[in-house]
């Protein structure tokens, strides 16, 4: 109903699809390799294998790609305008870090649209850390006119190894950004497309998966579930570590690091089920740290990168 | 000789200034203020391990994109050093018939110097060959090449990054180019793979290309004509005015707020304030939410009617001179609508549940391993609630509730499992408080929910009634004994259990709302809460004796800081033991108004004579003996003594009756008696019976007169 009434009016803004598309294009043109999302559930776009085991090594690297990323905790049976269990994300990640690189990212900006001078656009710090993936980083959040829109990131540590070159990491919130184009109040209301909304294509997920994962997921199945990705994921990377040879080069490595992401979705559901007390969840990410970590360590022999050198944190 | 020509050139020569501009991807702001600071001392150690800081000033300036020093007032080139090198003695560099020898020729040429500017020196050990050397003093350029990157390298922060990898530099954000400009010149050194030169950027959009600069002058100028004020003070008064317009404007007050001042200062190179509004609905949310959604996540400034309710208006510090076409304000009016809508819907669904209801949630909070869980802690926080009130109650003061005390303490950490206490933990407490007001608890209660953490600091109010004292007090006490008990002590830099912030508060809330508490049965309360409540743990009694010590040292702090009392007297008033420290902070009162009465010093003085000897003596610390009058052989032994056993009757009677001044008059009497004592009596007599006896007089005048205050702690040193 809402849609129709605003597509009489001459629509301003890009389509939220336009959107992915022009900042696909924008990162191609930049030397991207383009991706496509993750083909298993990611709290986010850095859990991607093309960010979280491309920013190890020495090898130079630029990947650009959106990834849905499902967030059970932040649910909100499509009843408020703004937060959604599952929204999409656009990351970049370009290794080396370029020099040039906040141009770089200002000139997307102004692909999509936005004149930099006619609005308040600043880097405010925000430094980013995955406690579950032993990666961390330093930067910013971008603000455009108040509105936090990407999460710009030096990544220093992968996996708990520090990386060398240094990685940048770009995650655009593509709802939000979307909805400051189109200059609309509620994501639901985004034009997806020339005649869909966001609200037709994606609500009925919202107010689904909302309901599944605070009120009917098994918490149980859902525990054993962890318990069972877990043990494959380490059994997996206790495999390669007694390995030798040429085997080695093609060991299953990857599968690990799938393993390694169920269960960091899998602990998401449980937290937002609300069935995890403090001292557990620190316990349980700490588990899936430890996947990740060795994942991240095998990873980088396998490529035979330089051997792993861990300083402390400055 | 050419020391002379020296000293005429240095009058001759010409002051040099020097511009050093670090370019870096935006510094966060709270670091700004400490790293100016930390660049002008750095500048200033530097130039002074190279005698070059004489007459120098030194600026310094801090904007999101920059961090800049301007130095004036630096010589040309350092002094030249003369320095005379000593040689063989001349008995050694001379032979017989006065002709030098190799020993002399080989200190001659290992100075570069012909024999003939060689001469003799006497010093204590004899006569010698020496030589004078000059030092000649490097060109300020010279030193600057070192020193600018110096300066910046040893700045510290508190996370640094690399942005190119593990051999790279460490800043705390990437470092884009260097400003390095000594009187006109650019002064080329490298740091960070960045070469220093006269070019530099500004505003990141109104800022036209780089821009080549002279000097500070040059520089401020042209970069205020792109887009960036570079003092820091010169940007607050352009916010604080631009604030103050809208205010008037408005016919609203700002509401007051000196660190997001100082965010929003270092926060912006081009600051301007722009005005916005937010729909007069959601005013509907206390004020509390309403300023913390718009100062926390916005940093906007909230307005307020005349009445102190805040008004649907907000003034947002934006990094543009103007936003003509209203685009910048539409934006940030959208952001505050969701963010609103979001605290709405908190406050909305957090009520679909009684406060109470939370409870069993807050099972899964965990406070401390060791100590458990939030709802543990809630249950010891309300037996030491009750206890307190119920003392209180008893000694008179009438309105401690023990059930109000005993229920705000229940609902007191409910708010832990809200939403919008996850959403905003600033406002712990201030929630719980609303939520509680909003579902009918008494108002009581509802105040000491919302006050229990305070006070946070030395400036903030305590809570505003006896029952959120009590819970405020009981929270704190349990948090101290719990964490001591687990060995979770503060160490100088950490206290991650904000143990001092806890200490304090309960001090300042004794001491202002004058409540009777003994700190020691307050902490052995505190130790039966968490023996008889989860996690059933008992605490041995040198660690109450340390969470004790730890109050009681938190406690003269506070006298000190807060009331004013000198080290000496609080020391003083300590070491004669502390109990309670309203009866503590009478005996300081008291104590301060005696001293500046003629003999009391003087008396002061004879207690420190008095302590010496006994402690010199084999005279045991806490031995008591029976003084035996037949055994005294002056007139002034028996006067003192029986002058002491009058005082003695009379300053009881006083103590008891807590007149602490009077007291001390009497004990102030006792001067000359003690006086003439010293004087005409030697104590340590050859006579064994004698001494001891006398000895015995000493030691009960300490033990009758140093319970108010111990005055052999008076005098000496002011501050420790």
């Amino acid at each position: 109903m809402t849609a129709k009434v605003k597509l009489e009016k001459k629509p301003t803004g890009l389509n939220f699809q336009d959107l992915v598309l022009k900042l696909s294009h924008f990162w191609t043109k930049q030397g991207c390799v383009l991706q496509q999302p993750y083909d298993v559930e990611v709290g986010a776009g850095t859990m991607h294998p093309e960010t979280f085991l491309r920013v190890l090594g020495p090898a130079a690297y630029r990947v650009a790609y959106a990834q849905p990323s499902r967030r059970p905790a932040d649910g909100r049976y499509g009843e408020n305008p703004n937060r959604l269990y599952k929204h999409t994300q656009f990351q970049v990640i370009l290794k080396p870090s370029p020099g040039d690189v906040q141009d770089l990212y200002l000139e997307s900006l102004g692909a999509m649209g936005i004149t930099l001078k006619e609005h308040d656009i600043r880097f405010e710090e925000d430094n980013w850390e995955s406690p579950t993936l032993g990666a961390w980083g330093i930067g910013w959040q971008v603000l455009l006119d108040g509105l936090e829109i990407t999460q710009f990131t030096y990544f220093q540590q992968s996996g708990g190894i520090d990386l060398d070159p240094i990685s940048v990491e770009l995650t655009y919130g593509l709802e939000r950004i979307c909805a400051f184009l189109q200059g609309v109040s509620s994501v639901y209301d985004l034009r997806w497309s020339r005649d869909k909304t966001y609200g037709q294509i994606r609500l009925a997920e919202e107010q689904q998966f909302s309901e599944y994962s605070f009120n009917r997921s098994d918490a149980q199945a859902i525990r054993a579930e962890f318990e069972l990705h877990e043990k494959q994921a380490q059994e997996l990377l206790d495999g390669f570590a007694t390995t030798e040879g040429q085997v080695r080069a093609r060991y299953p490595l990857l599968p690990a690091y799938d393993h390694c992401l169920k269960c960091s979705n899998l602990f998401n559901l449980l937290d937002a089920r609300g069935v995890i007390s403090t001292t557990e969840r620190a316990a349980l990410m700490a588990r899936v740290r430890m996947v990740a970590c060795r994942t991240a360590a095998g990873y980088l022999e396998q490529i035979g990168g330089p051997t792993v050198r861990r300083e402390v944190r400055g | 000789m050419n020391r002379s020509r020296q000293s005429k050139r240095k009058a001759a020569e010409k002051e040099i200034e020097v511009l050093l501009e670090v370019g870096c991807e935006e510094i966060p702001a709270g670091m700004l203020p400490k790293a100016e600071e930390d660049l002008r001392a750095n500048l200033g150690k530097l130039l002074a391990a190279e005698n070059l800081s004489d007459g120098v000033t030194v600026e310094t300036f801090g904007a999101p994109r920059r961090l800049v020093a301007h130095l004036r007032g630096l010589r040309e080139k350092q002094a030249d050093v003369v320095h005379e090198v000593t040689g063989p003695p001349k008995s050694v560099a001379y032979d017989a018939v006065g002709e030098p020898t190799r020993a002399a020729l080989s200190f001659a040429e290992k100075q570069g110097l012909a024999l003939k500017d060689l001469y003799i020196v006497t010093n204590p050990k004899g006569e010698y060959l020496a030589a004078q050397q000059v030092k000649r003093g490097r060109t300020a350029e010279q030193i600057l090449a070192e020193m600018l990157p110096r300066a910046i390298h040893d700045l510290s922060w508190p996370r640094s990054m690399t942005w190119t990898g593990m051999d790279g530099a460490r800043f705390i954000r990437p470092i884009r180019w260097i400003v390095a400009v000594v009187n006109g010149k650019p002064l080329p050194f490298s740091f960070a793979g960045v070469t220093a030169g006269d070019l530099t950027l500004g505003h990141r959009f109104l800022g036209k290309g780089p821009l080549r600069v002279r000097d500070f002058r040059d520089y401020e100028r042209k970069l205020k004509a792109n887009g960036v004020v570079v003092r820091p003070a010169e940007r607050r008064e352009k916010i604080s005015k631009e604030l103050a317009a809208h205010g008037k404007r408005g016919a609203y007050r700002v509401h007051e707020d000196a660190e997001l001042l100082k965010l929003v200062t270092y926060l912006n190179e081009c600051p301007s304030v722009l005005e916005g509004d937010f729909d007069p609905s959601f005013l509907a949310l206390p004020d509390e939410i309403l300023i913390t959604v718009m100062r926390g996540h916005q940093k906007y400034f909230a307005v307020e009617r005349r009445g102190g309710e805040v008004a649907p208006h907000f003034l947002a510090v934006i990094n543009l001179p103007k936003d003509p076409k209203g685009l910048v304000r539409a934006g940030h009016e959208r952001v505050l609508r969701a963010r609103l809508a979001d605290a709405q819907f908190f406050w909305e669904s957090d009520q679909k549940c009684r406060l109470a209801d939370y409870l069993p949630k807050l099972e899964r909070v965990t406070y401390e391993s060791r100590l458990g869980s939030y709802r543990d802690k809630v249950e010891r926080v309300r037996a030491m609630a009750r206890w307190l009130s119920e003392q209180w109650f008893n000694s008179g003061l009438l309105q401690a509730h023990v059930a109000e005390a005993d229920r705000a303490a229940e609902l007191s950490k409910c708010d832990l499992a809200t939403e919008m206490v996850r959403e905003f933990t600033e406002l712990q407490g201030i929630v719980g408080g609303l939520y509680a007001r909003a579902q009918g608890e008494p108002d009581d209660v509802a105040d000491a929910i919302y006050d229990h953490y305070r006070p946070v600091g030395l400036e903030d109010p305590i809570p505003r009634n006896l029952t959120g004292c009590a819970v405020a007090l009981g929270d704190k006490f349990d948090s101290i004994v719990g964490c001591f008990a687990v060995g979770l002590l503060p160490t100088g830099s950490s206290d991650p259990y904000a143990l001092r912030r806890a200490a304090l508060g309960i001090v300042k809330i004794i001491l202002e709302r004058k409540l009777p508490v003994s700190l020691s049965l307050a902490v052995g309360a505190a130790a039966k809460a968490l023996l008889t409540n989860a996690p059933k743990r008992g605490v041995p009694p040198e660690q109450e004796a340390q969470a004790l010590a730890f109050l009681l040292d938190r406690a003269k702090f506070v006298l000190r800081e807060r009331e004013k009392f000198s080290y000496d007297e609080v020391n003083a008033v300590f070491r004669a033991g502390v109990e309670d420290l309203m009866d503590a902070e009478k005996r300081l009162v008291a104590l301060k108004a005696i001293r500046k009465s003629k003999n009391f010093e003087p008396l002061a003085v004879s207690f420190k004579r008095i302590r010496n000897i006994l402690e010199k003596s084999d005279f045991k610390k806490e031995e008591v003996r029976a003084i035996q009058p037949d055994l005294f052989e002056s007139g002034a032994e028996r006067e003192l003594f029986s002058a002491v056993r009058a005082a003695a009757t009379k300053v009881q009677a006083e103590k008891r009756a807590g007149k602490y001044q009077e007291a001390l008059e009497v004990i102030a009497g006792l001067r000359k008696a003690v006086d003439d004592f010293f004087e005409q009596v030697m104590v340590m007599a050859e006579k064994e019976a004698v001494r001891r006896n006398r000895l015995a007089l000493l030691s009960e005048i300490l033990r009758e007169f140093t319970t108010i205050a111990d005055f052999s702690e008076l005098g000496g040193e002011e501050r420790k």
